[in-house]
C-alpha cells in the first residue's frame, strides 16, 4: 500500500507531473506515492521524471483507462 | 550533512533559460509547460519575456488565439475537425470566438490554464525576467505585472544563458 495517493485522473500534461512533484515533496524519504492518471502520455513522462529526479518508479500498471504509478521518494 | 547535501544538489542542478517572444494563447503554452516541468525535475529555470511575450506577465491575462495565417489550426467538433479559411479569420469577432472555443476545449480536456501554469512556475521558483526595452517601447507598466517579475536586458539573459545547459527561444 502506498503512503499517499494522488488522484490526477482527467488532468493533462504537465499537471500530473507537477502535482506528483508537489506530493513527493511532502513525503519523507523512503515513503511511497501512488499516482492515478488517465493521460496516456503519463507512462513515458513518469518514467522520465523518475529517471531524471532519482526517485524510484516501483511499479506502473495500466488498468482500463487508468494508469497507476507507485513512486518511492528517494531524492 | 543534510544541509551540505542540499547545497551540493543546488550547485549540481541543471539550468535552463527560455526566451518567450509571443503573447498569444497557443504560444503561451510551450514555455510555461516546459518551465514548470523542468522545475519539477529539479532544473533551475529562468524565463526571459520580450516583445509580445512580455504581456504574459500581466496580472490580468486576456489571451487570444487567431486562425488567421494558421492553416494547421483545426478544432475538433462533433467528431470532425473544423478549420477556418483566412478570409473568415479576418471577420471581426472571429478571433474572440476562436479564443473562447479554445479555452472551452482546454477546460474540457483537463489542460491547465496559463494562469495556473504561471502560478505553478512562481511557486517552483522559476525566475521571470521582463525585458526593460520592451516595457519602454510599448509603454507598458510594471505595476500591471505579477510581483515576481524582475526587469533586465539582453546582458541579463546572457549571464543566465552562459551558465545554462539548455537555452530555448520560443
Amino acid at each position: 500500500m502506498a503512503d499517499e495517493t494522488l488522484d490526477a485522473k482527467g488532468l493533462n500534461c504537465p499537471l500530473p507531473i507537477l502535482k506528483a512533484k508537489k506530493a513527493l515533496k511532502g513525503l519523507e524519504n523512503g515513503k511511497t506515492l501512488e499516482v492515478l492518471s488517465t493521460d496516456p502520455g503519463s507512462t513515458a513522462d513518469f518514467e522520465a521524471f523518475c529517471r531524471t529526479t532519482g526517485n524510484e518508479l516501483v511499479e506502473h500498471v495500466h488498468e482500463g483507462d487508468v494508469y497507476r504509478f507507485l513512486i518511492k521518494r528517494v531524492a | 550533512m543534510a544541509q551540505k547535501d542540499s547545497v551540493e544538489a543546488l550547485s549540481n542542478a541543471k539550468k535552463m533559460t527560455i526566451i518567450c517572444t509571443k503573447g498569444s494563447l497557443d504560444w503561451a503554452y510551450p514555455p510555461f509547460i516546459l518551465a514548470t516541468t523542468a522545475a519539477a525535475m529539479d532544473v533551475d529555470v529562468t524565463m526571459f519575456f520580450t516583445f509580445y511575450g512580455l504581456t504574459l506577465l500581466n496580472k490580468d491575462l486576456k489571451l487570444k488565439v487567431t486562425p488567421l495565417g494558421n492553416p494547421a489550426m483545426a478544432m475538433p467538433m462533433g467528431g470532425m475537425h473544423m478549420s477556418m479559411p483566412n478570409m473568415v479569420g479576418m471577420i471581426p469577432g472571429v478571433t474572440d470566438m476562436a479564443s473562447v472555443m479554445m479555452k472551452n476545449l482546454i477546460k474540457k480536456k483537463g489542460v491547465a490554464s496559463i494562469e495556473e501554469l504561471r502560478e505553478a512556475a512562481v511557486l517552483s521558483d522559476v525566475k521571470m525576467i521582463g525585458c526593460q526595452m520592451t516595457l519602454d517601447l510599448f509603454e507598458m507598466d510594471k505595476g500591471d505585472m505579477i510581483d515576481e517579475v524582475e526587469l533586465g536586458g539582453a546582458a541579463t539573459w546572457m549571464a543566465h544563458a552562459l551558465e545554462s545547459d539548455i537555452n530555448l527561444f520560443m
